[in-house]
């Protein structure tokens, strides 16, 4: 099948694209990023998801699926630049897919949608609501995005939609919210709290999207790896040291001491676990992960070595 | 495990019933090593501190999904701990029996480690279907925090019953397994709850006993597991058939509390009859 990519240049882009490569797929990527060594086969087009050469490609390349990834975290990008990349961006992948005749569009979205909060339940389920936008502001693109994507459902019944809901990933690519928050020697964490972290394997995440094409896929469908484990244990197998910091002192020391720099609002994501239920996932794709959590914190931390 | 947690308390744990993972946490959170430490210092308190005695641990089913459902009995949480302690320590093999805390507790610092690392999640419909679905036991506590604000004179009172508890067990089919808890509210005698005092910790409101501090008295404290009740159904009957059934369930532990009380009652007039040198 002809797959378009958008954010393929990005490190989860290319291992997805290089996974469908695999099972046989003619792949094309949209990213203003360069790829210099992409694969032959794979055409990159270098163009802005929102700009009219970007229609073009779509009218030009006639794909059947296309997997939209080109969305960025607030750790990376400044408020305005989120909404116009994440939401705006998601408008664009439908507007197009759906005036060129594309027959399934996945859309690659977060499991922090959720949000964490001291009184909401381990293991969501796809039913609920998004409750992170009034704790955690910084989210509110993305939830957005996840909500605009899945109302393509009802908007556009002839067009196949999934909307995935994927855990941060932890690997050898180093990609990924998680892996930016372990990246120093030193692990911050707030005093008294140390949640259930979920994450997966960079490679799980190619195979099920690959499966999602595979079932033509219709909803919106937690994705969750190996099983939830405490933050201090992330911290520890990856070969970092967890510093507890009480609330106060953490605030003050955000980006100072080596420790990564985040957003006020992010604490509630430290304090308190975000978990998935990925049931019905599982149960519509026959998708299972191959990487557990000892091997993806593993492969995390012999590419991305403690060097304190 | 160490020094600090005794060779019975490493059997029990193996004989648990949860998936402890590589990293000896269950996909909720429950950790190995943490329970362990826990019950290791709950023993001396459960065992001899308070005499904590156990009966009836027989009709609470070996393995599968039920509902420990019973009164709050003291200002604090010992009620819950000794219930814990005693599927523990006086159920063969032992369980792990999961409570549903209250909301302010995970906002505590360790006081929301140490419960979700116990197994003692937010008291959320949510973690209570999934606990149960997962053939867990769960423990709950009808009254609520009411049901932990009462005051000694109160002691063997019931408050009102939440009827959740009820249309949970039905949606789930959940055998009811009742208990009476009996001596926490002598263990802390509270005559008045300081609620200004609780907002400066987060929590509801603090007990204040005759001597101040909500700390407990080492009482003979009982807890008597009854013969579990089963309510066919759906969950989703009209509140009037909901409400039979939870009072049928109250009904059922505020006898088991009466029949404890005139035990408790006959035992001290024994004990002081005793020391005045009459007869039993």
């Amino acid at each position: 099948m002809k797959v378009l990519v958008t954010g393929i240049a990005g490190a989860t882009g290319r291992i997805v694209a290089l996974r469908l490569v695999e099972g046989g797929h003619d792949v094309v990527g949209i990213d203003k990023r360069s790829w210099p060594d992409a694969p032959s086969g794979v055409e990159v087009h270098r163009v802005d998801i929102r700009s009219r050469p970007a229609e073009d490609v779509f009218r030009t390349v006639q794909p059947e699926v296309v997997v939209h990834m080109a969305t960025v975290t607030h750790l990376m990008a400044r408020s305005e630049d989120r909404y116009r990349i994440n939401l705006g961006g998601t408008r664009a992948v439908f507007d197009y897919s759906h005036r060129h005749g594309v027959r399934h569009v996945v859309f690659v979205g977060r499991h922090t949608y959720y949000g964490a909060g001291s009184d909401s339940p381990l293991y969501h389920t796809e039913d609920e609501p998004p409750m992170a936008v009034h704790s955690f502001p910084e989210l509110a693109d993305l939830v957005a995005a996840d909500l605009y994507a899945g109302s393509a459902l009802w908007r556009m019944p002839e067009m196949t939609t999934t909307v995935l809901r994927i855990v941060y990933t932890l690997g050898a690519s180093g990609h990924g919210t998680l892996a930016g928050f372990l990246r120093g020697p030193r692990v911050p964490m707030i005093l008294g709290f140390d949640p259930l972290f979920q994450f997966m394997n960079e490679k799980d995440v190619a195979t099920a999207i690959e499966q999602s094409i595979r079932a033509r896929l219709r909803g919106v469908y937690n994705v969750a790896g190996p099983k939830p484990v405490p933050l201090s244990v992330v911290a520890r197998t990856t070969g970092r040291s967890p510093v507890p910091l009480p609330e106060f002192a953490f605030r003050a020391a955000l980006g100072r001491f080596g420790l990564p720099r985040l957003p006020p609002a992010a604490l509630a994501h430290i304090k308190f676990p975000v978990v998935i239920d990925d049931a019905a996932f599982r149960r519509a794709t026959g998708w299972s992960h191959a990487v557990d959590e000892a091997s993806a914190m593993r492969e995390y931390r012999d590419t991305f070595p403690n060097l304190a | 495990m160490g020094w600090f947690v005794s060779r019975d308390i490493e059997r029990r744990m193996d004989e648990l019933e949860i998936p402890f993972g590589p990293f000896g946490v269950d996909p909720y959170g429950v950790s190995k090593k943490h329970l362990a430490l826990g019950f290791a210092m709950a023993e001396p308190i459960y065992r001899h501190y308070f005499s904590v005695r156990a009966i009836g641990t027989s009709n609470v089913p070996a393995r599968g999904r039920g509902m420990l459902v019973g009164n709050h009995s003291g200002g604090i949480a010992i009620d819950g701990m000794m219930v814990v302690a005693s599927m523990f320590f006086a159920k063969n093999p032992p369980r792990l029996a999961q409570g549903m805390v209250e909301k302010f507790m995970n906002r505590m610092p360790f006081a929301s480690m140490m419960t979700s690392r116990m197994g003692q999640l937010t008291g959320l419909p949510e973690h209570a279907i999934r606990l149960l679905e997962d053939d867990r036991l769960l423990m709950v506590f009808p009254e609520g925090a009411k049901g932990t604000a009462k005051l000694y004179k109160d002691r063997y009172s019931l408050v009102r019953f939440g009827t959740g508890f009820v249309r949970l067990a039905m949606k789930t089919r959940s055998p009811i397994i009742p208990f009476a808890f009996l001596g926490g509210g002598a263990a802390i005698p509270s005559i008045h709850n300081a609620v200004a005092l609780g907002k400066i910790f987060g929590a509801p409101y603090v007990p204040i006993t005759p001597y101040g501090l909500p700390l407990p008295l080492p009482v003979k404290l009982e807890v008597e597991y009854g013969e579990p009740m089963m309510f066919e159904g759906t969950g989703a009957e009209a509140d009037p058939i909901i409400e039979g059934y939870v009072e049928q369930v109250r009904t059922r532990i505020a006898e088991m509390i009466e029949a404890g009380r005139q035990r408790r009652e006959s035992f001290a007039e024994q004990t002081l009859n005793q020391l005045r040198g009459g007869n039993p």
